[in-house]
Parts: structure tokens; sequence; C-alpha cells
């Protein structure tokens, strides 16, 4: 199947510090993919890459063939890109609906998420949704970051380091909604550090250190010693 | 009952103070831009409306329907290709490139329209009064007030009612952030802008029916916009209404004891109100 979104050679710099070098990634439609690896891996790098916040080559992303690597991130957006970014970063300002709201700002047609989709499968937050959206815990300020990353009803849904600073209770309920977000058509790729909880979700695993790819395959393929190898690059 | 008159003359002035300011809190609230420029755009506005009612020979209230879009564009052209250009992380260059506007504009003015003072002329009703319970007060000044509270009325509800003003909120509050939702925050900017022209015009038209006006008397009109801002809080546009009101109420009694003092009254009361309560009376939370 012809991938839906892919990478070809990949670099970002900032300022002189290169952060991705070279980093080759499909996705295919429908599928679920986990890039895992430690901190300064490049992975949120790959995220702002990907959605327009550091500006490529044209062709060093392609979405449907099309090269995509030069746009703006509101441009990536409306191709059908959208992500929860790494913090979550929800606006103070406004208070839960409108934080989702916003998400589908830009839409024009009718997609499968809606305020009432989202609600359904978060019904916590239709019970708040006039709070403001940062007076939650931090694990429902998670599901609004990733309701309003649906809102504009992605072809490709990237969420980046969804578990970080939240219990793992609290993980576990976000990743159990997952299944719900897939069968509605968004291919979805997550960054994770917690690399069980990535080889649970994931078709296929990627693993990144210091701006490369190290391993890919899916996580039945893989054995702990590959990806111990990959993750920190060195033998165990 | 003189005091109460005063009072009331007052609070009425204060209605065009707060006209004068609510554009500037706009921006401000959207974009954290200082715009020191302001108060000669507002100046510019009332040429504008001058020209058009002296060309068309028309009254200056349906002027200022004509004028109002032609501001909007000024605004919306000077957002998107100066101000956009310098709004960053760094406060210093906006605050230098909209003195400069203020020289630019208060210069071309100058060399438009000459020093002459202008006034715009309304006809017959500047000179109408209206008995409120005891206290006659003139339909202009009343009109001004009701004109400001309408004002920061229209943009509240703009601001908290519509899609433009989440927009506006979140691009305040996250400006990379907005753009993963689609949202470009130079066309935000723009268009705020563009409407904190359209009241500078609303102020401009109050300000050149009551009182003369030149091309240098912009920045005193900053000054005033600039306390009842900071009266209020940052970024709250009925405690810009409620600054302006105090400013006014200060300078008529102010004038009331002593015609000198009026507008060292106005100034004194800022500087009460900045001792007492440093971030202004109803400040924003995260400002």
């Amino acid at each position: 199947m012809e991938p839906i979104l892919s990478t070809h050679g990949l670099t970002a710099h900032y300022g002189d510090f290169q952060a991705l070098f070279g980093v080759d990634i499909d996705v295919r439609q429908g599928e679920t993919i986990a890039i895992i690896g430690a901190n300064g891996a490049g992975k949120s790098t790959l995220m702002r890459a990907i959605t327009g916040l550091l500006q490529n080559a044209p062709d060093a992303i392609t979405l449907r063939g099309e090269g995509i690597g030069a746009l703006s991130a509101p441009e990536v957006l409306e191709r059908g890109i959208s992500m929860v970014p790494e913090g979550r970063r929800l606006f103070p300002s406004l208070s839960v609906e409108e934080n989702l709201l916003i998400g589908g700002h830009t839409r024009t047609g009718n997609g499968v998420w809606n305020l009432e989709t989202v609600y359904e499968i978060v019904p916590i937050l239709k019970e708040r949704r006039d709070h403001p959206g940062t007076a939650l815990s931090g694990g429902q300020q998670q599901m609004v970051a990733i309701g309003r990353a649906l809102m504009s009803n992605p072809d490709v849904l990237l969420c980046d380091e969804l578990s970080l600073g939240l219990a793992p209770v609290v993980i576990k309920e976000i990743y159990a909604s997952f299944p719900k977000i897939k069968e509605r058509g968004a291919s979805v790729v997550v960054v994770e550090q917690d690399i069980g909880q990535a080889m649970k979700i994931a078709d296929r695993v990627y693993c990144m250190m210091e701006g490369r790819v190290t391993l890919q395959g899916r996580p039945d393929e893989l054995s702990r010693e590959d990806i111990h190898n990959a993750y920190f690059g060195v033998a165990s | 009952m003189i005091w109460i008159d005063t009072l009331v003359q007052g609070v009425l002035l204060g209605g065009l103070y707060a006209l004068f300011a609510a554009g500037l809190s706009l921006v401000f609230g959207v974009m954290r831009l200082v715009n020191l420029a302001h108060g000669d755009l507002i100046v510019l506005a009332a040429f504008v409306i001058l020209s058009v009612a002296t060309a068309l020979n028309l009254n200056p209230f349906v002027a200022a329907v004509i004028a109002i879009p032609v501001m909007f564009a000024v605004g919306w052209v000077l957002q998107t290709y100066l101000l956009n250009r310098v709004l960053g992380d760094d406060i210093l260059p906006p605050l230098l490139v909209t003195f400069g506007l203020s020289v630019v504009i208060q210069n071309g003015l100058l060399e438009l329209f000459s020093a002459d003072s202008r006034k715009l002329t309304a006809g017959s009703i500047e000179a109408e009064s209206v008995s409120l319970g005891g206290v006659t007060v003139g339909v202009m000044p009343l009109l001004t007030f009701v004109s400001a509270v309408l004002v920061i009325f229209a943009l509240n509800q703009i601001f908290y009612r519509t899609k433009l003003g989440r927009a506006f909120r979140a691009t305040s509050d996250d400006r990379e952030a907005v753009g993963l939702m689609g949202i470009r925050p130079n066309n935000v900017f723009a268009i705020a802008t563009g409407i904190a022209m359209v009241v500078a015009t609303i102020a401009a038209l109050y300000l050149g029916i009551r009182a003369n006006f030149d091309p240098s008397i912009g920045p005193a009109r900053l000054l005033y916009a600039f306390e009842a801002v900071i009266i209020g809080g940052l970024g709250s546009l009925w405690g810009t209404l409620a600054g302006g009101v105090i400013i006014g109420v200060s300078q008529a009694l102010g004038a009331a004891i002593n015609p000198e003092w009026q507008i060292l009254s106005g100034h004194v009361a800022f500087v009460v109100v900045l001792l007492v309560r440093p971030r202004g009376l109803f400040p924003r939370s995260k400002d």
C-alpha cells in the first residue's frame, strides 16, 4: 500500500545545531506508528518539521505524494495533518469547549469528528465544557488536546509525548481511547518515551537516536535487545 | 447639586477617553503591542472624516460611516505591511516603529492640512441638551458616552462570543500553537488593528465635534488613552471604560475646584490608582 505520509532524507537545524540527519519514515492509511527514542533523539523535531513549524525542502515530506515540506503550519493542517503538541499547549483564555472548537477553526465540510463525537469518547469533557481548559487535571487536559486535534478531522494525527508528566493509570486511560480514534479512519503517529506503551498500540515502530532512525519494524519482530541497542546505542 | 452636575459631566467626558483607549486596549489585548501612534491615528481619522464631510458636503456622522471602512483598511495595511514585521519576543522594535509612525503621521498631516485648527460641525445637535433627573446634559456628551458603552459592549461580544474573538484570545495566548489550528496570526492581528481603527474613527468623530483638532494633538490623546487602559487593567475592555470615567471625573472635579487643575487632576488620579493597584483595577489574571 502506498504510504499516505512520508519523509525523505529529512534534515532539520536549530541554528548551527543539526537535529535530524536524513530521516525516512512512512505512514500508511489507517496505521498507528510509534516513534520511540530517548530525550534529544529528534522525535519532537520530526513532529515539528512535519507540521510545518520547521521549514524544509518541499519534497522532504510528502502527503499523498504532494510535497508539503515547505508549507506553513496552517497550510499543513488544511491538507489533513494535525498535531497534539508536546506539553498540550491548551489556550488558557479559552474554555474546554472553546479549546475544542478552535481545533476545528478552519473546517468547512462535515467530518466524523465534531463536539458530539469528541464528547462521546471523553464524556467528562462535556461536564466540564465551561471550565477554563487549563483548570482540568493533566490527563483531562491531554484529552482536550487530543480532541482539539481531532476537530479538524485529520487524515494523519500526530501525538507528541502524550504521556509526559502523567501518572501511568492516566496514560492507560488516554491510550484506551485510541482504538475509537483509529476505527474512525485516521492514521496515527505517536511519539513516546514509554517503550512498553508504544509496543502495545503500534502497528509499526521507529526508534530514533541522535537525529537518525536506528531501528524499524513491527513490534512482534523486534527483540528487546534490538530495541535496547537502537534506543541507547550500546550493546546490552 | 453642582457636585452631582460636575460628576455627571465627568462621567460623560470619560466616555470620550474610553473611546480613545478602547482601540489601544484591543490591540494590546490581542498582540501585546503598545501602539504609540494610536493618538495620531485618531487625529488622522478625524482628518479623513473632515475631508469626506467637506468634499461631499456631508454631516460628520454620515462622513464617519464612509471613513470607517477606509480606516479599517488603513489599520489592516499598517499591520500587514509594517507592524507584523516587527512583532516578536522583543517589545522594543514595535515601540520604536510606532513612535516613528507617530512622527510620520503628524508631519504628513501637517504637510497636507497645515497647522490650522479644525473642527467638525454637526449642526444644531451640538448645542442641544436634555434634562436627566434634574441634571442638564448636552446631547453630544451623552451620545459620546452611550457610544463608548456600545463600542465596549460590541468589542466584548466579538471577543467572547464569536469565532473571530476565539481566534483573538487564542492567538494572544500562544502564537505558535494557533498555527497548528490553521490560524494565521498575522491575519488575526491585521483584523484586530482594523477593528481598532474603526473604534479610533468613532473616537475621532466625537473628538472633532467636541473640540478643535490639529495635526499635533495626537500624543496628548494617546496619554489619556494610556492612562485609561492602565487604570482599568491591561487587556480588560470594561476596565478601560472604568479608567476613562475615572480620568473624566477627576478632571471635572479638579476643574470645579480650580480650572487650572483640570488636566493635572486626571494625571494625579492615574498615579493614585497605580499606587493602590499597580496592575490596574481589573487586570487579566495572566498578564
